[in-house]
């Protein structure tokens, strides 16, 4: 059973959950881990060929501030919007991309300069809290009660897991197109060696910028979905470090050399997430009369310890891991088809 | 075919390479020998673009290639070799090839044309062609001939050849001049060919042009330049007579 046919079952029965009695808020969840799901795959574009970029936070929150801000202010609809949003999340990463791929800033060293592009697009959306909210968020204005096709909004649930499906799939096409390109063993050629690369003609910076590109305005287009969805986002909850940081989480855990990796990665950080918090909630657990910890904090220590654990022993995430343990490790290595 | 002239390269108050002018006709084989430092590798590197020269020009069939990134130097029909060979592990031996015959390829190249070039340049050196075989099975040898296999999936005018013999035993050296001999005479590739292996080099080579200290001091035929004083001097020393026997072969 190869990886296409296992794709076409879940989406078979992903296209089956409305009908078979899912609740709300089981689908309210799956609706957010396809979303971030998206994303993750997004992030995962780039990642797996050494792109580390803990700054992916920064186009989420672009492409969701961008999008409600043209709805809220100027009453443009998402449909122009979300395109609007998707190409200033291009721009950004061209701006970024193109002076790190030029100048050769690779490794750590990207991963710090896309770490600070999270942070400025936090702070820049908090300074300007008259526009945007500031840290109390922002919500996009409803047009009317039920569905509207205009401004993507919908009060049903089921409407918008088809939305959130159709955004997933079309996040593991792309993702697929990617790994079956000529643009694949150039990426792959160019985080192993550059000089080697350009020797055999591959355009070192064009190629890392379009892929840089390609992520970006993927995840931007789930930070629009997820605004559009949710009805309400803040800078943490779709910008800044943290969610940078939960993006490269997701896809470590999960795994970033397969499809499914960045899925898998959202079902297990998600729900995890959920668990905790319904489980400990948000209240102080005190372990002597003066030290206390707050629980919301928990999460976040508890992810904090597993990534370390995945690193060390699961470097392929679980993915990666249960094929090697299925077809063995020489399938994860060069690919086995022209 | 190729024009050389006053390639000049200084690295801060050194100068690596100085003024050096030369041509080449189709389908000629030169040697380009001379001591450590000489400027034999700056000189490589300026040809494909991995170093920008100070001064000079190089024109290739008509075009100036002089300054432009390696990549359009590739695709401009310069393929080269790197002197310890630089494979991408991540990929199977076919797939390296496949990546020089996509990208290097003067024109737009097709994914089958890709895989078709590949094919050819390892049929041509000998190594597998099938999908399956990966980098680390290769040896010394066999990771040189990926090296020329990759420059040639480029479908190159000019291989530059750097040190195609290092760290390889007798016969292997031999089967290595062949190889470079084949690629001239079956695609008609010209080739400039580093290499500190003087016996086999002058068998092989149309002519030889000889550095030492960033400057040209000797240029012309292999026996020509093997008996020069000059020459033997700075850079054959006790190995002239040899050298002067394989020349005459």
């Amino acid at each position: 059973m190869n990886n296409n046919i296992v794709i076409a079952a879940i989406g078979a029965i992903l296209l089956s959950l409305p009908f078979v009695g899912v609740d709300s808020y089981p689908l309210h969840l799956i609706i957010v881990i396809l979303i971030w799901s998206f994303a993750y795959t997004g992030w995962s574009i780039m990642g797996r060929f050494g792109l580390v970029s803990l700054g992916h936070g920064a186009f989420m929150a672009i492409g969701g501030y961008v999008t409600a801000l043209l709805w809220n202010n100027v009453g443009l609809t998402p449909w122009i919007g979300i395109p609007i949003a998707m190409a200033l999340s291009g721009v950004v990463a061209v701006i970024i991309g193109y002076p790190c791929f030029r100048f050769r800033i690779v490794g750590h060293y990207f991963a710090l300069v896309t770490l600070a592009l999270s942070e400025v697009v936090r702070q820049v959306i908090i300074a300007t809290r008259d526009t945007t909210g500031g840290s109390l968020g922002y919500t996009p204005e409803r047009h009317g009660e039920g569905w509207s096709i205009l401004a993507i909004q919908s009060d049903d649930r089921v409407a918008f897991y088809y939305i959130a499906l159709a955004v997933w799939a079309v996040g593991i096409v792309i993702w697929k197109a990617v790994d079956r390109s000529m643009a694949r063993y150039a990426l792959e050629a160019i985080w192993e060696d550059e000089d080697a690369s350009a020797a055999v003609g591959v355009r070192v910076t064009h190629e890392k910028l379009k892929v840089t590109v390609l992520s970006a305005v993927m995840t931007a287009f789930a930070g629009a979905m997820y605004c559009q969805y949710q009805m309400f986002i803040s800078p943490d909850t779709i910008g800044g470090v943290g969610i940078s940081l939960q993006i490269v989480f997701a896809v470590v855990v999960g795994g970033i050399y397969n499809a499914l990796g960045p899925t898998v990665g959202a079902v297990i950080t998600l729900l995890l997430a959920e668990v905790l918090r319904i489980g400990i909630g948000t209240e102080n657990i005190c372990i002597t009369d003066k030290i206390c910890l707050n629980a919301a904090g928990v999460p976040l220590l508890i992810y904090g310890v597993m990534l370390v654990m995945f690193i060390i022993f699961l470097p392929k995430g679980i993915v990666g891991g249960v094929l090697d343990r299925w077809r063995g490790p020489a399938q994860t290595g060069p690919s086995k088809q022209p | 075919m190729l024009e050389v002239t006053g390639l000049t390269k200084h690295f801060g108050g050194f100068t690596a390479v100085n003024n050096v002018d030369f041509n080449l006709d189709k389908g000629e084989i030169l040697g380009l020998i001379g001591p450590n430092g000489s400027g034999k590798s700056t000189i490589f590197n300026m040809l494909s673009g991995t170093l920008v020269p100070n001064a000079g020009s190089v024109r290739l069939n008509g075009r100036e290639i002089g300054g432009a990134p390696p990549h359009k130097i590739c695709r401009m029909g310069v393929g080269r070799t790197f002197q310890i060979p630089r494979p991408i592990r991540r990929l199977s031996i076919l797939e390296n090839a496949a990546l020089a015959g996509y990208y290097g390829h003067s024109g737009v190249a097709t994914r089958e044309e890709a895989w078709r070039n590949a094919a050819e340049g390892l049929a041509l050196v000998g190594l597998p062609t099938d999908p399956y075989s990966t980098v680390d099975t290769l040896g010394a040898a066999g990771l040189k001939k990926l090296e020329l296999a990759k420059a040639l999936a480029t479908k190159p005018d000019l291989l530059l050849a750097d040190e195609s013999l290092g760290g390889l035993d007798h016969s292997e050296m031999d089967q290595a001049a062949d190889m470079l001999r084949n690629i001239r005479e079956e695609l008609g590739v010209t080739i400039i060919w580093v290499e500190h292996i003087m016996g086999v080099l002058m068998r092989v080579v149309d002519r030889v042009m000889v550095l030492d200290h960033g400057e040209k001091i000797a240029e012309g035929k292999p026996q020509d330049v093997a008996a020069d004083p000059k020459v033997i001097e700075v850079y054959l020393g006790s190995d002239a007579d040899e050298v002067a026997a394989a020349a005459a072969r």
